[in-house]
This record gives C-alpha cells, structure tokens and sequence, in this order.
C-alpha cells in the first residue's frame, strides 16, 4: 500500500454518514491521492457512484464480500 | 486590376449547422462550470422531521453544492443550542412501533395497536421519542445534533425566519451563533429563485 492510500472505515453507519465521512476524508487527501472506504450500507453502492460522478473523482472499485462493502476511489 | 471572385454568403444550412454546433460547445461549457445550488424550507420540529432536511442539505453540500435551507415555523426549534426534539405517533399512522429491544421473540414485531389510541396513553410520546432514538443508533443513524454539525461544516446556509422569532417570543440567545441571518419571505426567496433545487419540508 503506499503512502498515497487512506482507509475510511464507514461501516455500520448508515445513509448519508458514508458519504459525508468519505468527503471530508477525499478533502484531506492530495489529487491523485486514493481512498478506500469500507461501508455495511447497501445503499452506499449507489450513493458512492452518484458522489463520484458529482464531484468528478474516479471510482477505480466497488466490490461486495461477505455483506461489507469496499470502494477504492481516486481524487481528482 | 484585380478582380475579387465574390463569396458567395453561407447558406442557411451551413448557418444552422454552425450554430448547432457552437451552441451545443456552449452550452456543455457553461454545464462544466456551473455549481448547483439548492434551497430548502424546513417548517417541521419533530424528531423524525428533522431528518429529511438535514440528510438532503449534508447530502448536497457533500456532492459539492451550495445549499441554504430556510428554517421556519417549528422548523425553527431546530436551529435551538439544546435539540429536545420529540416523535409522536399522533397523525402518524404509518410509524411502525416496534420495540427496539426486549425478548428477541417480541423484538422487531409491530405492536397491533393503532398510533392513535397509543398516543392517549400518558407519557406515551417520550416513550416514543426514547424507542426512536435507540432504533436509530441501533442502525447507524446519525443523530440529528452530528448532522446539524456536518451541515455547518460543509459550509451549508443557515437562515432563520425572523417573523417566528417574534411569533413565539423566543430569545435569539437560545439559537446557535452560526445562524447566518435572520430574514423574511422576501430576503429568502431571491435565492430560491435562481437555485436549481427547491424542496419544501
């Protein structure tokens, strides 16, 4: 993992608290810069995508495992 | 002497299809730059009320765009130092009651009693408003306090109704300072004009 990477842990938070925690956490990273974020929310699957495409950062993944979901998204 | 070969104007075909084309260059460039704004009217100060228009305005300022809500009526009360907000189940016939804890047999189960003969039981709304709180943290709801909080971080515009200040006599001093101005209909709805969303709460 390099230096560029941060993990926000979103899980058992529910809407909008994983988009607000992943706007202030993509806020403190430099452009290029990669967040993960980690969310139990199934309707974060969604939100994260139309967060993105708002803003304009990129959603690199968006996987499901074992009902916890885990989004890498790259700042622009 | 030279002799200029005349141009012949554009035709009215060459003309559309230029403008199309400008026009659609335009317009994608104006989009790029543009900012959305949305205006909210918050009129209600009960506990479940109070979400709708803290969730959009957090949600909005979160996907990058200016947002003011306009607080008014009971929607004032949320704009209080101290939040003591209530949930009835009076008026509220869809309000699911259901215990938040309790034997895991009776947990989850709707109680087969109408809101409305509930409510006349004494002291019934605090029990309410005290289930509603701990089913909401229970799920990660965000309490209304930290979401306020989110708002005025994210820079969202506070506006307080200056007219229900004055209405029910309340101390400016009881509401929080981050309030941005106290203003009427007519101070307020300028905004509204030229905002893209408008939603009344």
């Amino acid at each position: 993992m390099s230096e560029n990477t941060q993990t926000l842990d979103a899980r058992n938070q529910n809407c909008p608290l994983p988009i607000l925690r992943t706007r202030k956490a993509i806020a403190g990273l430099q452009i290029g810069g990669i967040l993960e974020v980690l969310a139990t929310d199934p309707g974060s699957v969604k939100d994260l995508d139309a967060f993105c495409s708002q803003t304009g950062h990129e959603m690199l993944s968006s996987k499901e495992k074992d009902g916890e979901f885990h989004f890498r998204i790259r700042k622009a | 002497m030279n002799s200029t070969v005349p141009v012949a104007p554009p035709s009215h075909e060459d003309l559309d299809a230029w403008f199309d084309q400008r026009f659609e260059e335009k317009m994608k460039q104006r989009e790029a730059a543009h900012t959305p704004s949305m205006t909210l009217i918050a009129t209600k100060g009960t506990l479940d009320m109070a979400y709708p228009p803290f969730i959009l305005a957090s949600t909005a300022a979160a996907l990058g765009w200016e947002v003011s809500v306009f607080f008014t009526f009971y929607g004032l009360s949320l704009l209080k130092k101290d939040l003591d907000l209530k949930v009835t189940p009076l008026g509220n016939p869809a309000m699911p009651m259901k215990l938040p804890e309790g034997p895991t047999w009776l947990q989850g189960k709707e109680l087969p009693i109408p809101t409305s003969v509930m409510s006349l039981i004494p002291g019934f709304e605090g029990m309410a408003t005290s289930m509603m709180r701990k089913t909401m943290s229970k799920k990660g709801i965000a309490p209304i306090e930290e979401l306020r909080s989110l708002c005025i971080e994210a820079e969202v515009r506070l506006i307080a109704c200056q007219m229900t200040v004055d209405l029910f006599e309340y101390g400016k001093d009881e509401f929080i300072p981050e309030i941005e101005e106290w203003v009427g209909a007519a101070s307020f709805l300028p905004r509204a004009l030229t905002a893209d969303v408008n939603l009344f709460v």
